[in-house]
C-alpha cells in the first residue's frame, strides 16, 4: 500500500487558544488511507478543537497541517470540503425546512448544463443521485422529504450520505454513536468498514471503548491538549487507554454498595401517553437505584418526563410517597419531592449561559426568598455549600455554566437538584459525555445518596453503567416495560434480549 | 485544560469566591453604565451650553411628554428579556383613549367608572396577545403586528370622527399639576411607583429570575419548574394594563381621544429599551438601564429642541445610537472577554446560539 | 445489512406530483380569499372590477406593496426583517422629484435607475451593518428606519412635491395600461417572476432558504453566510427605492412623510402569505397574494357594507387569522412527517 508512506491527514503540534484560553496545546494525528482511526480523550483534552481545525472552522495559531502530504491551511469549512474532508458532528446540522437532498448537496447543488438551464439547479440530477446514494446505504428515506421530523439516526445517515457524495478523502465523525440505537450502531460500521475498504481514512472520536475495539484499527490519545500517544488496538488493551487519557489511576468506575431498601417513594400506575408508551407501571423505594434500560427511542426519556411532568400524559397515575403527583406540572412535582436531572445537559438541565450559582440556586428560589424578595447574594450563599459538597471546580459562583467541562455541568444540575431535598431522584444518562474521572465521582455519589435514602431512577444507554449500578433493571422495549430483573440476575445478555426481543408476547 | 478536569481534594476547594470580577468592574464595565453616563454627559452638556435647557420648563415638559414611553417601557423590558416582543402597545393605547372618550362622550357613562373600564379592556387586549403567544405559541412579532393593526383599527372604528374632547377638568388636570413648587408632574407619581414595583419584580423576585431564565433558555427554565406560558400570559397582560393606563394619561393630557393618538410609539419604546442594553435575543439587560435610555432620549431631545433643531434630527440620533448600541455591544463583550478574570478555566467555547427561536 | 433494500421511488408521476403540491399548498388558500372577496365586492358593485377605472386599480393600487413585498420576503426567508423600507420608499420617492425639479427632462429609464440605486445602497447600508458586525437585523433596521425618515424630514422639511413638479409623460406611466394591465402592474409582476425563479432554482436562493432554516449549520455547511445575508438586504433595498419611484408615478405626489407605516405593512403581506417570521420556508408568491390581499381588502371593505373605520380591524384580524392557521397546518404537517418516517422504518 502506498498511501501507507504518505498518510492522507497529518498533524503535528498544532495549537489553538481563544484569548486566554487554551484549548489545544499541542495535537498530533496521523491516519493513513484505508484505516479507522480511533481519536480518544477525556472532554476537554481537546479532541472537537482538533476536528474544527481540521473542518476549516477554527484557524490554527501554530504547528504543521498537511493533507495527502501538502501542507493546507483552511479558512473556511468550504475550502476543507473542497479539499475532500467531510465532518459528521455529534448533534447532525440538517437544515429542517428544506429537503432531504438539498440537505446533501446544499453549497454544491448540480448545475444543469446548455445554455439556459446553465444557471439553474439540475434537481432531476440531484434526487438521482441522492436515491443512489441510500440505495448504497441501504435504508428507506424519501429524498424529496422535507428534514423536519426525522429521527436522529436517519440525519446521521444523511450525514454520511452528504459525506460519500462529497467523495471525502477523509471522514471525521466525533461521537456519531452517542444517539444511536444498537442496529443503528451496526449499521453505521458497516458503512464505515465499506469506506475504509474503498481506500478512504476515517477517524471516529468515541466515548464508548467497546466501539473502538470493535470498529478502529489505530488509537491516538489526547490528554489535556496534548498528544498522549498512538497505538494498534490490537496491540493495547482498555485500561492502557484509560490509563493514558486520565494519566492517573482511576479507582472503581462502578463503587456500588448496597443500601437499605425502604419504603414505596415513587408509585407509578398504567401510565399512558399515545404513540409513545402504554402500560408503564413500576415502583422505586427508597434507597434503591433502578435501572431503566432500553434503546434509543424506545420511550425511556418520555417516561420519565411524563412522570416529572415536563410532558403531559393520556392516562395514568404518578404517586410519590403515597400523595398523588399532578400531572404536566414541573412544580407541583418539585414540591412533592422529585428531582429531574435531564438528558441534554446545555439545552434542559442548566440555563448554560447563566451563573453557577444563580443555577444552583434556581429550584429553591421560593425557599431562599426572605417575604417574596430574591437577592443575588442570597442566591450564592444557598449555592456555596452545594457547590462545595459536589466539588464543582470553577473559580466564582458568577462564573456562566457554559465555561465549564461537562462533568462540571452535571455537577452543577446534580447540586441543583440536591438542594432541593428530594425524595426521589430522576437522573436521564448521568454520565453522557462526562470524562472517566467524574463519572466515577458521578457513581459514588450517586451510590451515597441511596444509602442515604434517596430513591433514584435512573436511565442510561450505557449498560455497564446499569449493570455496575442498578439495584433492579427495568427493560423498556417500544413503550413497555418488557422487563423487572433483580442487580444480581441482571446479565448483559438478558437485558439486550428483552431490549430487543421481536414483540411476541406484546400487545 | 489541565485545571479543570484534574481531581483535587475537597480541601483546597472551600469557600468560592462569589464574584470573578471586583465590585468596580461590576459596576462600571457594562451597558446600564455605559447608558446612564451618557445621561449625565448630555444632561450636563445641555445644562452649560444649551441655552434655555436649565429654565423651569425643561423638566416638567421631559416628564410631562415621556411619561407614557416610561410606563410602556417597563413591561416591555420584561418581556424582550424574556425573548419576546410586545409591538402592538402603542395600538392598545390608542384603543384605551378611544374606548374611554367613546365611554364618556357617547354613553354618558361617568370618567371614573369608564377609566376602570378601560384598564379591564387594557387587561383583556393584553391576554390576547398572551393567550397567542404564550398558549398557543405562535411567533410574538408576528402575533403582536396582527394586533398592532387589529387595536389600531378598533380605535378608528370606536371613534369614526376625528376627535373627541372635553373631559371633567377635575381629572383632566390632576397628571400635569406640579407637585407642590417643584417641576414635577403628578403623572411621575404614579410613574415612579411602578417603576419600583417593575424594578423589584425583574431584580428581586424568584418571578423576574424566571424571567431572565425563560429568555436564556425556555426549556432549562421549564424543566427547572418556572411556568414559562404563565409567566409569558402574565407579562403581555400587564404590557395591555399599563398601555391602556398610559392611554388614559394621554387622553388627559391632551384632552381629547384621536384615531392617531400615540401611533408609532411602539417602536419609540422599544428604541429606548434596547437602548437601555436589553438584548432583542432575550436573557439580558436592567430596568435601570432602560429607564435611563428613555431619559436620554428624552434630554436629547429637549436639548436639540431648544438648539432649534427639527424633531428629525432627534430621529437620526436615536437611530444611529440604535445602531451603535448593538455593534459597541458585540464589541463590548468580545473586549470583556479580554479581560484577567480569576485565573481562567475555560475549556470550551460556547458557541453561544443567536437563534431567537427555533422552529 | 441488508443491500436488497431500495428506495422506494415515488409512485407519483411529476406531474401529479406538482398538482397534488399546488392543490395543497398555502398559496392557493389565500390566493381563494382574495378571489373570493374580489367576487363578493364585484357581486355587490359591478364596477369594482368591471370598469375601466376598477380594474385598473384592482391591479394598480397593490404594485407598490407587492415589491416591499417581495424585498421584505427575501429578507424574512434568512430569519431577518428589514424594517426601514418605508423610510428607504420616501426618500427615494423624494429623490425622483428632486431629479425631475433639476431636470424635468431626464429620461424616465434613467429615473427608475437612479431610485433602484439610491435603495441598494440604503439597502446596502442595513446589509453591511447585519451581516458583517452580526447584529440582530431588527434593532439594526429599527435604527436605519429612524436615521432614514429623520435625513428625509430634514431635506424635505414641509416641503412637498407637487404634480406640477413632475412631467407629464412620467405621471402618465402611472396609469398607463397595455392590454388593460397597468404598466406598474407589470413591472411589479416581472420583478416577482425574476425573484420567483431565483429563489427557486438557484443555488444562491436555495441557500437563502438554509440560512434561514438554521443560521448555524449554514456556517457550517461553509455556505456564505454573510455575502447572501448582504444580498438580501441590498434586493429589499433596491426593490424599496424602486417602489419609491413607484409612488410618485402613482400619486405625482412625496413629502417628508411618503411611505410611514409601510414597513409593518410589507411584514404584514408576507405574513398573511405563509411565510414563517423566523425564516426557511414560504414563497415569494404567497408574500406577493398577501400584498395583494391586503391593499384589495382595504378597498372591498366599504363596498361590502364594512365602514371604512373598521378596515383596520379586519386586516389586523385577517394577520391573526393567518398566523394561526399556519400554525395549524405546520403542526399538521409535522405529524404527518413523523407518520411518513415510521412507516418506512417499519417496512425497513
Amino acid at each position: 500500500m502506498s498511501a501507507a508512506t504518505t498518510p492522507v491527514l497529518e498533524l503535528r503540534d498544532v495549537s489553538k487558544s481563544f484569548g486566554p484560553v487554551v484549548a489545544l496545546r499541542s495535537g498530533s494525528l496521523a491516519v493513513g488511507a484505508g484505516s479507522i482511526h480511533a481519536l480518544v480523550g477525556e472532554n476537554g483534552a481537546g479532541k472537537s478543537t482538533l476536528v474544527k481545525v481540521v473542518a476549516g472552522v477554527y484557524r490554527r495559531d501554530g504547528g504543521e497541517f498537511r493533507l495527502g502530504g501538502q501542507p493546507v491551511d483552511f479558512a473556511s469549512t468550504a475550502e476543507s470540503k473542497d479539499a475532500g474532508v467531510a465532518v459528521i458532528y455529534q448533534e447532525p446540522t440538517l437544515f429542517p425546512d428544506l429537503s432531504v437532498t438539498e440537505n446533501i448537496f446544499m453549497g454544491r447543488m448540480p448545475l444543469g448544463s446548455g445554455r439556459l438551464s446553465g444557471r439553474r439547479i439540475d434537481k432531476g440530477a440531484m434526487h438521482a443521485e441522492a436515491t443512489a446514494l441510500f440505495q448504497r446505504l441501504g435504508v428507506h428515506i424519501d429524498p424529496r422529504r422535507p428534514a423536519l421530523g426525522l429521527s436522529i439516526a436517519d440525519q446521521q445517515i444523511i450525514e454520511i450520505a452528504k459525506a460519500i457524495s462529497l467523495d471525502a478523502r477523509l471522514l471525521i465523525m466525533d461521537e456519531p454513536t452517542a444517539a444511536l440505537s444498537g442496529n443503528e450502531v451496526a449499521r453505521l460500521f458497516a458503512v464505515a468498514r465499506s469506506l475504509r475498504d474503498e481506500g478512504r481514512a476515517l477517524v471516529f472520536i468515541s466515548h464508548r471503548f467497546d466501539e473502538v475495539f470493535e470498529l478502529c484499527d489505530t488509537v491516538t490519545v489526547m490528554r489535556d491538549g496534548s498528544y498522549i500517544s498512538t497505538d494498534r488496538v490490537a496491540e493495547t488493551t482498555e485500561s492502557q487507554i484509560v490509563a493514558k487519557m486520565v494519566g492517573r489511576e482511576v479507582g472503581d468506575l462502578f463503587p456500588k454498595t448496597v443500601a437499605e431498601i425502604g419504603e414505596v417513594v415513587l408509585d407509578v400506575q398504567n401510565l399512558e401517553t399515545a404513540g409513545e408508551f402504554h402500560g408503564v407501571s413500576f415502583q422505586v423505594r427508597a434507597g434503591e437505584i433502578v435501572g431503566l434500560a432500553g434503546l434509543v427511542g424506545a420511550g425511556r426519556s418520555e417516561i420519565a418526563r411524563a412522570v416529572f411532568g415536563v410532558d403531559a400524559y393520556d392516562a395514568g397515575t404518578v404517586t410519590l410517597a403515597g400523595k398523588p403527583v399532578p400531572a404536566h406540572d414541573p412544580r407541583g412535582a418539585i414540591r412533592a419531592g422529585m428531582a429531574f436531572v435531564p438528558e441534554d445537559r446545555r439545552q434542559q438541565g442548566l440555563v448554560i449561559q447563566g451563573s453557577v450559582g444563580k443555577n444552583i440556586a434556581s429550584v429553591i428560589r421560593s425557599r431562599i426568598s426572605k417575604s417574596g424578595l430574591i437577592t443575588a447574594g442570597s442566591e450564592y450563599a444557598a449555592a456555596r455549600p452545594w457547590a462545595d459538597r459536589l466539588e464543582v471546580k470553577t473559580n466564582a459562583l458568577d462564573m456562566k455554566a457554559a465555561t465549564m467541562s461537562g462533568g462540571n455541568q452535571q455537577k452543577v444540575v446534580i447540586a441543583k437538584w440536591l438542594a432541593t431535598n428530594p425524595k426521589l431522584l430522576i437522573i436521564d444518562e448521568p454520565t453522557r459525555g462526562i470524562d472517566v474521572g467524574t463519572k466515577a465521582e458521578v457513581h459514588r455519589l450517586l451510590s451515597e445518596l441511596a444509602g442515604q435514602g434517596l430513591a433514584i431512577l435512573m436511565i442510561s444507554s450505557e449498560l455497564p453503567e446499569v449493570l455496575g449500578m442498578a439495584d433492579r433493571v427495568l427493560v423498556v422495549r417500544e413503550g413497555q416495560i418488557t422487563a423487572d430483573i433483580a442487580r444480581d440476575d441482571a446479565t448483559p445478555e438478558n437485558v439486550m434480549a428483552a431490549a430487543t426481543r421481536s414483540s411476541e408476547k406484546a400487545s | 485544560m489541565a485545571t479543570t478536569d484534574a481531581l483535587e481534594p475537597a480541601t483546597t476547594r472551600r469557600g468560592y469566591p462569589s464574584y470573578s470580577r471586583n465590585v468596580v468592574q461590576r459596576l462600571l464595565l457594562n451597558r446600564e453604565a455605559a447608558v446612564i453616563a451618557a445621561l449625565v454627559v448630555v444632561y450636563v452638556y445641555s445644562l452649560v451650553s444649551v441655552d434655555f435647557f436649565d429654565g423651569p420648563l425643561t423638566t416638567y415638559n421631559i416628564l410631562k411628554e415621556y411619561s407614557p414611553i416610561l410606563l410602556m417601557a417597563l413591561p416591555m423590558t420584561l418581556i424582550i428579556i424574556t425573548g419576546e416582543i410586545d409591538l402592538s402597545v402603542a395600538s392598545t393605547l390608542g384603543v384605551s383613549a378611544a374606548f374611554c372618550g367613546v365611554l364618556v362622550k357617547e354613553h354618558g357613562v361617568d370618567l371614573t367608572t369608564a377609566m376602570v373600564l378601560t384598564l379591564v379592556l387594557g387587561i383583556v387586549l393584553g391576554a390576547v396577545n398572551g393567550f397567542l403567544v404564550a398558549y398557543v405559541g405562535l411567533p410574538s412579532l408576528a402575533v403582536t403586528i396582527g394586533t398592532l393593526a387589529l387595536y389600531r383599527g378598533l380605535a378608528e372604528g370606536l371613534i369614526q370622527t376625528d376627535r373627541i374632547a372635553g373631559f371633567d377638568p377635575k381629572w383632566q388636570d390632576w397628571p400635569t399639576e406640579r407637585i407642590g413648587g417643584t417641576n414635577v408632574p403628578q403623572i411621575v407619581i404614579p410613574v415612579a411607583i411602578l417603576a419600583v414595583v417593575f424594578f423589584v419584580l425583574l431584580h428581586f423576585t424568584s418571578f423576574g429570575r424566571g424571567v431572565y431564565e425563560i429568555g436564556l433558555s425556555p426549556e432549562a427554565a421549564h424543566f427547572s419548574g418556572v411556568n414559562v406560558a404563565r409567566t409569558k400570559f402574565l407579562l403581555f397582560v400587564m404590557s395591555g394594563l399599563i398601555a391602556s393606563l398610559a392611554g388614559l394619561y394621554v387622553m388627559l393630557r391632551a384632552d381629547s381621544a384621536a384615531t392617531d393618538t400615540g401611533i408609532g410609539f411602539e417602536l419609540k419604546v422599544i428604541a429606548s429599551v434596547l437602548l437601555g442594553g436589553v438584548s432583542i435575543f432575550g436573557g439580558r439587560g436592567a430596568l435601570h438601564g432602560v429607564i435611563a435610555g428613555v431619559l436620554l432620549i428624552a434630554v436629547l431631545n429637549s436639548a436639540l429642541l431648544l438648539s432649534n433643531q427639527g424633531s428629525e434630527v432627534i430621529q437620526i440620533i436615536i437611530g444611529l445610537l440604535l445602531v451603535a448600541s448593538v455593534i459597541s455591544s458585540s464589541f463590548l463583550s468580545r473586549f470583556r472577554e479580554l479581560l484577567p478574570r480569576r485565573t481562567a478555566s475555560t475549556n470550551q467555547v460556547s458557541g453561544q446560539k443567536s437563534r431567537k427561536a427555533p422552529q | 445489512m441488508s443491500t436488497d433494500l431500495l428506495v422506494e421511488p415515488s409512485r407519483q408521476s411529476a406531474g401529479q406530483r406538482a398538482l397534488t403540491t399546488f392543490l395543497r399548498s398555502r398559496e392557493l388558500s389565500i390566493a381563494i380569499v382574495l378571489v373570493l372577496i374580489v367576487i363578493a365586492a364585484t357581486l355587490k358593485r359591478h364596477t369594482f372590477v368591471f370598469s375601466h377605472d376598477g380594474w385598473r386599480d384592482t391591479l394598480l393600487t397593490p404594485s407598490i406593496l407587492l415589491l416591499l413585498a417581495v424585498g421584505q420576503m427575501v429578507v424574512i426567508v434568512t430569519r431577518n426583517v428589514d424594517l426601514s423600507v418605508g423610510s428607504v420608499l420616501g426618500i427615494t420617492a423624494y429623490a425622483t422629484g428632486k431629479i425631475f425639479i433639476a431636470n424635468p427632462d431626464t429620461p424616465v429609464v434613467l429615473v427608475f435607475a437612479a431610485g433602484l440605486l439610491i435603495g441598494a445602497v440604503l439597502g446596502a447600508m442595513n446589509g453591511f451593518l447585519v451581516a458583517f458586525f452580526r447584529v440582530p437585523a431588527l434593532v439594526v433596521t429599527l435604527g436605519t428606519m429612524y436615521a432614514f425618515r429623520g435625513y428625509l424630514t430634514h431635506q424635505a422639511g414641509s416641503k412637498r412635491i407637487v404634480a406640477g413638479d413632475i412631467p407629464a409623460n412620467f405621471e402618465k406611466l402611472g396609469t398607463q395600461q397595455l392590454l388593460t394591465v397597468p404598466v406598474l402592474t407589470l413591472i411589479g409582476l416581472a420583478v416577482l417572476a425574476v425573484v420567483g425563479y431565483y429563489l427557486h432554482t438557484a443555488r444562491g436562493g436555495r441557500e437563502l432558504y438554509a440560512i434561514g432554516s438554521d443560521p448555524d449549520a449554514a456556517h457550517l455547511y461553509g455556505l456564505n453566510v454573510g455575502r447572501r445575508v448582504f444580498g438580501a438586504f441590498v434586493l429589499s433595498g433596491a426593490l424599496a427605492g424602486l417602489a419609491g419611484v413607484f409612488s410618485v408615478a402613482r400619486y405625482a405626489t412625496a413629502f417628508a412623510g411618503t411611505g410611514r407605516d409601510l414597513e409593518l405593512q410589507a411584514v404584514a403581506a408576507v405574513v398573511i402569505g405563509g411565510v414563517a417570521i423566523f425564516g426557511g420556508s414560504g414563497t415569494v408568491w404567497g408574500a406577493a397574494i398577501g400584498a395583494f390581499l391586503l391593499v384589495t381588502i382595504n378597498r372591498a371593505l366599504p363596498i361590502l357594507g364594512i365602514s371604512d373605520f373598521w378596515q383596520g380591524a379586519v386586516v389586523g384580524g385577517l394577520i391573526i387569522g393567518a398566523i394561526v392557521l399556519d400554525r395549524v397546518l405546520s403542526l399538521r404537517r409535522a405529524h404527518q412527517l413523523i407518520e411518513a418516517r415510521d412507516v418506512t422504518e417499519e417496512e425497513g
